[in-house]
């Protein structure tokens, strides 16, 4: 493979600086929040700035071809090497897991959860972030298993010792479901490192080698990914621990969570499981539009269902990825974009929807939709922050979530070749009724939260107006790129587009793109 | 034809450097004897630095020996080896001694026990597991094993006034030698029907042809060893022994001496029997997969961290059989014995850093129950910080060394290719994900739970401790982020004489 870039550190640079303001922030006494915070702060706005870098040092031109591309040796005995490499698909997933880290912690500031220890707090947001980048940028199976791990333990004290009152089920929940999941994965990995000779575990020589396993085996090796992958995504069946993992999550964990980790597994199909297994993804493509559209309905009926602002949050995640997976499945290049799109654009608005529910919790103590009510009234900015992520969730044109969503039903209309057509369309019937009950639950949720005069008990003069004032100055600094990232790409896809699409074609090439 | 005239004898030609280490041992015990004898109470102290020395001083030789690249040194007709496999086993039992001395020091001189006889057994034990990594020999096997047992059965019982250490000791020895006793049947059998005690001679002797004698003897040869590395049903005396003994001595008994039988299983199946693998491959999968399951089940519900210790440390051990219920495939054979050894390195340096961080917590709350690690990072935020790692490292999450064992050993596995392997191979993979269940519910303590009776005293680390902590966690880290470093000295180029190569 071409190099592309004589740059080939910067992606090491990039994944492993946080690492490295973790070494720092052990040296700080616990005491000294504020010096502990500005140390991770300065380390994800340095490890941003080498994002930064990445993006104006980036070949467009050459978006599908991996770049920056080190290969070192790592674990030679067992043919595993340091082998990272960034494309089309890796760059706004890369770049995006550093934004958002930084606003996370920017918002923090003065929002450290209960019981404190805004230390151990945020160097467990820093050891997320090189699990988060690493994954995006890694090229070796073995790699990308040690990065994908690495990203369980923090979240499973974000959500543990942070977290809500039944925090401990389900940081537990979250765990086992993903181990079990990742246990499989490894077991799928290994099968395909023997299957194809066991010469390397690099993805580019599996990309050109898998297609050679027999078909039965692949159907095998790819069920193992799919359990590992579709844990992650969450896929219904296997979502029931996201809803749980988001409620008692804190802010940062649900936003985290929702911009960057669930994306792990959708990347994981993208990257690993479709291209290297093309004859299995052809059989198990059906199966995944099937399981993605149930998905999309069942979490908007759970949307529908829930009373909770943030359990109602999460369940819209089951639905937006329920899309991405649609989009996936059809393996067109059509819908690959769109899928990949749609994991930006759901990563900013629900993000950013978990930030304003965070926030609203903190003003209210309470996510209850019944008790809320007056927003507007109360808070107007707050409150029209919030309308304007719900229509963006709810794939408004001229937002963001419009273009993950839109495109990703269109191109179950014609999927690639091979795939029935007919199961397709009605997949992509369903998944249109699912964008009308997404405006129904997300218009509902804002009109009883934000319309009408604040309820009797958070009316003006009965002991909440200390804690109920609008959007404050950390909140503005944290939000204001994720808007602003919501209108550009919303007015201006083609800015992504144009990054994504050489990718998905060459991701694709045994599709016949 | 008995020729009327003897040979006349030779002396064998003996390479004293391969034998350096255990001579170094030999000479120790008997100088740390006499000390013992002679050295007034006010200074037996002094025998703690000396046995460490000691020890030190006997892995010196193992460590010239990897370097001088002098190929496989035989001794005695064969029968005793120096190879690779050895030398780096015999690594892990010094080092993994070097450490429980570490863990005993201040331990033995808080309880007033007796000193010399202990550094004496734990020498001699030693010893035992350093001649156990290069015997090829059914009768040096043998008298390694006792060598290895017997003061481990008098150290279980150390502390002689607790019940629970006298159990402790009794179940330990009755079953030990129940387990010797079968396993003497098995080699009896063995050599009355191939006339040898040398592993290579008796392994061309059974071929591939299995007649009920010689599979009756591989099996009862196997269920001695399952009993010493405590595989499930052979295990029930861990846990009460466990519990029982001094914490130190818990930690050479789950570790090292588990090592050892683990290394005379490998000996035995890969020198002695590797063409009747269709006795033991299947032996080894029920094993091995009853192991780790019901390991892992009896430890979810336990409230005793070293109870629980005990149970993971078996269903750690079925991890550990998984690569020899394929061991016997066509070019299996030394990824299987890499996986082994690996999963050995790495086990034994997360887990004697797990009894570490259990003997810091118990000087404090004089509690073994789990339920005492509450809020441990609250006001113990380091050494909380090194029990999660250890934790995730016996769960085998990534970056830490246990993740690098498993992967080995599944490795292992999917590379036999059969469906069996593949069946098992899930079964682990379910059975890491339960073992999360308990290794998550001492997380879950120190991280999520409040501090029982509010006390936040901070620990005292003794620096024999910390030191042992330094070198547990160093090595569990760089096992699980370079584990090119451990796979270095698991690429044995085989073992000597193994498959009859």
């Amino acid at each position: 493979m071409e190099v592309l870039s004589d740059h080939n550190w910067v992606l090491t640079v990039g994944t492993f600086l946080p690492l490295v303001g973790v070494l720092i922030m052990l040296f700080i006494p616990k005491a000294d929040e504020a010096l502990s915070k500005a140390v991770a702060i300065g380390t994800a706005a340095a490890t941003l700035a080498v994002g930064v870098f990445t993006l104006a040092q980036f070949n467009y031109d050459k978006a599908g071809e991996m770049q920056f591309v080190a290969n070192a040796e790592w674990i030679s005995v067992i043919k595993s090497s340091y082998y990272i490499g960034l494309d089309g698909i890796s760059l706004p997933l890369y770049f995006l897991s550093m934004v958002i880290t930084l606003l996370v912690m920017i918002y923090s500031w003065n929002h450290v959860p209960s019981p404190g220890n805004a230390k151990a707090f945020y160097i467990l947001m820093l050891v997320l972030q090189t699990g988060m980048a690493g994954t995006f940028i890694a090229r070796d199976l073995v790699l990308f298993f040690v990065f994908f791990e690495l990203v369980l333990l923090p979240m499973y004290f974000m959500i543990g010792v942070w977290g809500g009152e039944n925090r401990q089920y389900a940081s537990l929940k979250f765990f086992l479901y993903t181990m079990f999941g990742s246990a499989l994965m490894l077991v799928a990995f290994l099968a395909l490192f023997f299957t194809t000779g066991a010469e390397s575990f690099s993805i580019p020589y599996l990309i050109e080698n898998g297609g050679e396993i027999a078909k039965n085996t692949q159907i095998w090796i790819f069920a193992g990914m799919f359990v590992g992958f579709a844990v992650k995504v969450p896929m219904f069946p296997f979502h029931t621990w996201l809803p749980d993992a988001h409620t008692q999550a804190p802010t940062q964990g649900s936003v985290i969570l929702a911009a960057i980790l669930l994306k792990l597994g959708t990347y994981g199909f993208v990257r690993i499981a479709i291209p290297i297994l093309p004859d299995a993804a052809l059989e198990w493509a059906p199966w995944i539009g099937l399981l993605a559209v149930i998905g999309i309905i069942y979490g908007a009926l759970g949307c529908l269902a829930q009373t909770d602002m943030k359990r109602l949050i999460a369940f819209s995640s089951v639905a937006h990825m329920g899309y991405v997976m649609l989009g996936i499945s059809t393996l067109t290049s059509f819908g690959m974009n769109a899928a990949m799109f749609g994991m930006v654009a759901h990563g900013l608005i629900t993000g950013m929807l978990f930030f304003v529910a965070g926030s609203v919790k903190e003003r209210y103590h309470t996510l209850e939709i019944k008790r809320l009510s007056g927003m507007l009234v109360q808070m107007p900015k707050l409150g029209w922050i919030l309308g304007f992520c719900a229509m963006a969730s709810l794939g408004l044109p001229g937002l963001a979530g419009f273009w993950g969503e839109f495109p990703a039903i269109l191109s179950a209309y014609q999927p690639a070749e091979g795939l029935n057509v007919t199961v397709f369309r009605v997949y992509m019937v369903v998944a249109a009724i699912g964008t009308v009950l997404a405006a129904g639950y997300l218009l509902w949720l804002y009109q009883r939260t934000a319309f009408g005069e604040p309820t009797a008990e958070f009316a003006a003069g009965h002991g909440h107006d200390e804690d109920i004032h609008d959007v404050n100055k950390f909140e503005w600094i944290a939000w204001t790129p994720l808007l602003i990232a919501i209108v550009v790409f919303g007015v201006y896809p083609q800015l992504m587009f144009k990054v994504l699409d050489p990718a998905v074609g060459v991701t694709l090439k045994a599709f016949g793109g | 034809m008995l020729s009327t005239v003897a040979p006349a004898w030779t002396a064998p030609i003996i390479d004293y450097h391969a034998l350096a280490p255990e001579m170094v041992l030999a000479g120790g015990i008997v100088l740390i004897v006499l000390l013992d004898l002679f050295v007034s109470d006010a200074k037996k102290w002094i025998l703690t630095p000396i046995t460490s020395f000691i020890v030190l001083g006997s892995f010196l030789p193992v460590l010239t020996l990897a370097l001088n690249d002098g190929g496989v040194r035989s001794l005695f007709d064969g029968r005793y080896m120096v190879d690779d496999f050895s030398l780096v086993m015999k690594g892990l039992f010094l080092l993994s001694g070097y450490v429980v001395i570490l863990l005993t020091a201040d331990h033995l001189r808080e309880g007033d026990y007796y000193q010399g006889e202990y550094w004496f057994l734990l020498l001699t034990s030693l010893l035992g597991m350093i001649m156990m990594a290069s015997s090829r020999d059914l009768i040096s096997i043998f008298v390694s094993l006792e060598l290895l047992s017997i003061p481990a059965y008098m150290m279980a019982a150390w502390r002689k006034r607790d019940l629970r250490s006298n159990e402790a000791g009794i179940k330990y020895y009755l079953l030990g030698v129940f387990a010797s006793a079968l396993m003497l049947y098995g080699m009896s059998l063995l050599y009355g029907i191939s006339g040898s005690t040398k592993l290579v001679d008796i392994s061309k002797y059974l071929g591939t042809d299995l007649t009920s004698v010689r599979a009756l003897a591989v099996f009862f040869i196997i269920v001695g060893f399952a009993f010493k590395v405590s595989a499930v049903p052979f295990h029930t005396w861990a846990p009460d022994t466990y519990q029982g003994a001094p914490t130190p001595v818990t930690a050479f008994l789950s570790v090292a001496s588990k090592a050892a039988g683990f290394v005379a299983l490998v000996t035995v199946i890969f020198v002695g029997f590797p063409g009747s693998h269709d006795v033991w491959q299947p032996a080894f999968w029920i094993l091995s997969a009853l192991t780790m399951t019901i390991g892992n089940v009896l430890a979810l519900k336990q409230t005793n961290i070293v109870r629980m210790l005990a149970y993971s440390s078996i269903a750690q051990g079925g991890f550990i059989l998984m690569p020899l219920a394929v061991a016997g495939i066509d070019g299996v054979a030394n990824s299987a014995l890499r996986a082994i050894v690996t999963y050995l390195l790495v086990y034994a340096a997360t887990n004697l850093g797990v009894f570490a961080v259990v003997m810091v917590v118990a000087r404090k709350t004089r509690s073994g129950e789990i339920s005492s690690y509450g809020g441990l990072f609250s006001y113990a935020p380091g050494v909380a910080t090194l029990m999660t790692m250890f934790m995730a490292s016996l769960a085998g999450i990534p970056p830490f060394g246990g993740w690098f064992g498993k992967f080995a050993a599944f490795q292992s596995l999917v590379s036999a290719g059969t469906t069996w392997a593949y069946a098992l191979a899930i079964i682990g993979g379910l059975n890491s994900a339960v073992a999360f269940g308990y290794y998550g519910k001492i997380l879950r303590e120190m991280w999520m739970k409040p501090v029982p009776d509010g006390d936040t005293t901070p620990l005292t680390v003794y620096s024999s401790l910390s030191v042992a902590l330094v070198i547990t966690s160093v090595a569990t880290l760089v096992l699980g982020t370079f584990p090119g470093i451990a796979l270095h000295f698991g690429d044995i180029a085989g073992l000597a004489g193994a498959f009859g190569k």
